[in-house]
């Protein structure tokens, strides 16, 4: 089964920066697969997941995602490609919190057409990953800026996966919540990650949620650049 | 599209700073609309009192003062043209009609007007129509007024009321013609000009009340009595009259004929043709026109800047909104599409309730005008060039909200996916 993601010799460095936040000889996630991506603060996750995004281009190396090469796209076919595969969860502020809850969901939907499709009845869609991520209906005509941090992050969750993006980016999308439920949103995010056919990057400093992934990688271990400034 | 959904949403959720920003633009618009209307409005008010009339004659004096004192009551005329002079002229073959003008007498602070039949008969205003009646006819008996439309409304008059004038063009302090009341005839239909506001009488009953007033005051005893005067009309004529209104058989004889008013040699004379005059007096007022123009354009420019301040500031705040809408595939393009709408749509806005507030004033505003200066000034729609322009400001929004447009690009561009606040 070919992998879904392979990054080879990736190196990035920051404008105005001397030394690169980057090296990355290789790395790659199959397809469906759950990684846990481990690694203190500083030491260049956010910058990974923006190449992976394709926000930030990279200076030397390779991104393929599904048999694409990224360096290939042209800055909005990267932003298409974004749209259309991806699904992103932020540690918190995931929300805009002047549109309702199912208007926050459907929002990836405005920007991809072909998200949309794969999505079917956008509105129906919703609700059920609304359901699966155990958000209460009365909740969902709501403002987002009304809800708590951990009901703010199972829609911000239920958002990524509509329309089954292949790889979902998770940036600490659980250091905001406490230990309790912390743990309930990792099994919701696994049960949707599973029936939408999704691969996950989940991205922590927090080793205790390692263990229930497919994979754990360290990156100072495999990024060279090692700790940046 | 749904882009404009969400920057709709967005600026909903911002209300309060985005009323205030459209409330700027709309004062700034409605104070540009405004001035631009009253000109316009006030020069066809003005151009309808006397576009019917090919000559005003009066006394030797400066045209635009004898334009203002004869037709719109502004001012006072210090000489008189005999009525002698006033007959010849009547009876010169070119001169189709001759309006006589006796003024000097008021009443509660409106213009009475000595004049004869054909004021009803050949007067135009507007666009060539001729003085209706509301109610009544013209004066007959010598003691007889006809009043204009606002008379009549402003004070309450009906058919076969009394009426007292007063004696001089002063506001306050004013004797009375109480020996001679005046009954109303006749009560002219609207006409927007200043005939709404006047009242008038025969030439002989002008006679009539100021005969023992040679001397600009009441000599007692000196007074002709009602019956008497009756009895004598055909014969009661004034010594003179303030101006004439003139129409000639044909438009091509105007210059020939004012030449020679003017060069006339028995009196010193001067004679206008309004629509001149008034271009004379607008010339004038033009300096006055363009300031408030210049005034009303920086206004103009300060609610745009405004909008622009309240976009900038707001921007910061609006980076964590930005970067999630890039990492949910928006493109920068689109978000400084959001910018530049949401521009728009507050100067939009600001432009759509300035016009209507500059209408709201404007029909406020007209009655004041009505009664001061006889105009009557409707709330009317702007015209072309007006839109041409206020498109013209919806353009420089536009322009103006890709300031913070193309910030926001950029920042996009760099931030990247994090949200880092």
């Amino acid at each position: 089964m070919s992998d879904l993601l392979r990054i080879e010799k990736l190196r990035y460095t920051w404008p105005g920066e001397s030394r690169p936040v980057l090296d990355i000889a290789e790395f790659s996630i199959a397809r469906g697969e759950r990684v846990f991506l481990k690694g203190p603060s500083g030491s260049g996750k956010s910058t990974l997941l923006a190449a992976i995004g394709g926000l930030i281009q990279p200076d030397g190396g390779r991104i393929r995602f599904d048999n694409t090469d990224l360096g290939s796209l042209s800055a909005a076919a990267r932003d298409r490609f974004r749209a259309e595969h991806l699904g992103v969860i932020f540690q918190q502020f995931n929300l805009l919190p002047w549109l309702d809850v199912r208007a926050n969901v459907t929002l990836p939907c405005r920007f991809s057409r072909t998200r949309a499709k794969r999505a079917g009845d956008v509105g129906v869609a919703a609700e059920r990953l609304l359901d699966a991520m155990d958000l209460a209906p009365e909740q969902r005509g709501k403002r987002a800026d009304e809800l708590s941090v951990g009901q703010q992050q199972r829609v911000a969750a239920a958002r990524a996966l509509i329309g089954k993006p292949q790889l979902v980016l998770a940036d600490e999308p659980t250091s905001a919540l406490d230990s309790d439920r912390r743990q309930a949103f990792i099994e919701l995010l696994f049960a949707q990650i599973e029936a939408a056919g999704s691969a996950l990057l989940f991205v922590s400093h927090d080793p205790d949620l390692a263990h229930d992934f497919d994979r754990e990688v360290s990156l100072p271990e495999i990024n060279r650049a090692g700790v940046a400034a | 599209m749904n882009l404009f959904g969400l920057a709709f949403r967005s600026l909903l959720n911002r209300r309060f700073a985005v009323v205030l920003t459209v409330l700027t633009i709309a004062l700034s618009i409605a104070l540009l609309v405004l001035v631009e209307q009253m000109r316009s409005e006030v020069h066809d008010g003005f151009y309808r009192s006397v576009s019917g009339t090919d000559l005003i004659v009066g006394a030797r004096t400066a045209p635009i003062q004898l334009l203002l004192y004869s037709v719109f009551g502004i001012g006072d005329a210090t000489n008189n043209v005999s009525w002698e002079t006033y007959q010849e002229l009547a009876n010169t073959s070119d001169v189709a009609w001759a309006i006589p003008m006796a003024l000097g007498d008021m009443h509660r602070g409106y213009r009475v007007m000595g004049t004869d039949h054909d004021l009803f008969e050949h007067y135009r205003y507007g666009n060539r129509q001729a003085l209706e009646f509301a109610a009544g006819r013209a004066f007959d008996d010598l003691f007889e007024v006809v009043v204009g439309h606002q008379v009549a409304r402003q004070l309450d008059y009906t058919i076969g009321e009394p009426v007292v004038l007063s004696h001089g063009t002063g506001r306050t302090a004013l004797q009375q013609h109480e020996e001679h009341p005046f009954t109303i005839s006749g009560i002219l239909a609207p006409t927007g000009t200043p005939v709404d506001q006047t009242l008038y009488v025969s030439l002989a009953a002008h006679r009539a009340i100021h005969i023992g007033w040679e001397r600009g005051t009441r000599m007692p005893g000196a007074e002709i009595d009602a019956d008497a005067a009756r009895e004598r009309a055909d014969a009661l004529r004034p010594d003179s009259v303030t101006a004439i209104l003139l129409g000639l058989n044909t438009r091509a004889a105007v210059f020939g004929l004012q030449r020679r008013i003017n060069d006339y040699r028995a009196e010193a004379l001067t004679a206008i043709m309004p629509g001149i005059t008034l271009q004379e007096l607008w010339r004038i007022t033009g300096l006055a026109e363009q300031i408030l123009r210049v005034v009303a354009g920086l206004v103009v420019l300060a609610g745009l800047l405004g909008m622009l301040t309240v976009l900038l500031t707001t921007l910061n705040e609006r980076r964590r909104e930005m970067a999630i809408l890039r990492a949910n595939g928006a493109r920068p393009w689109q978000i400084a599409g959001l910018l530049v709408f949401e521009a728009g749509l507050i100067a939009a806005c600001g432009i759509i309730c300035g016009v209507l507030l500059a209408l709201l004033a404007q029909a406020l505003a007209a009655p004041w005008l009505l009664t001061t200066f006889g105009l009557h000034v409707a709330a009317s729609w702007p015209a072309a060039g007006l839109w041409l322009v206020l498109a013209g400001i919806l353009l420089a929004g536009l322009v103006i909200g890709l300031v913070p447009a193309l910030m926001a690009y950029r920042r996009t561009l760099a931030d990247g996916m994090q949200v880092k606040m």
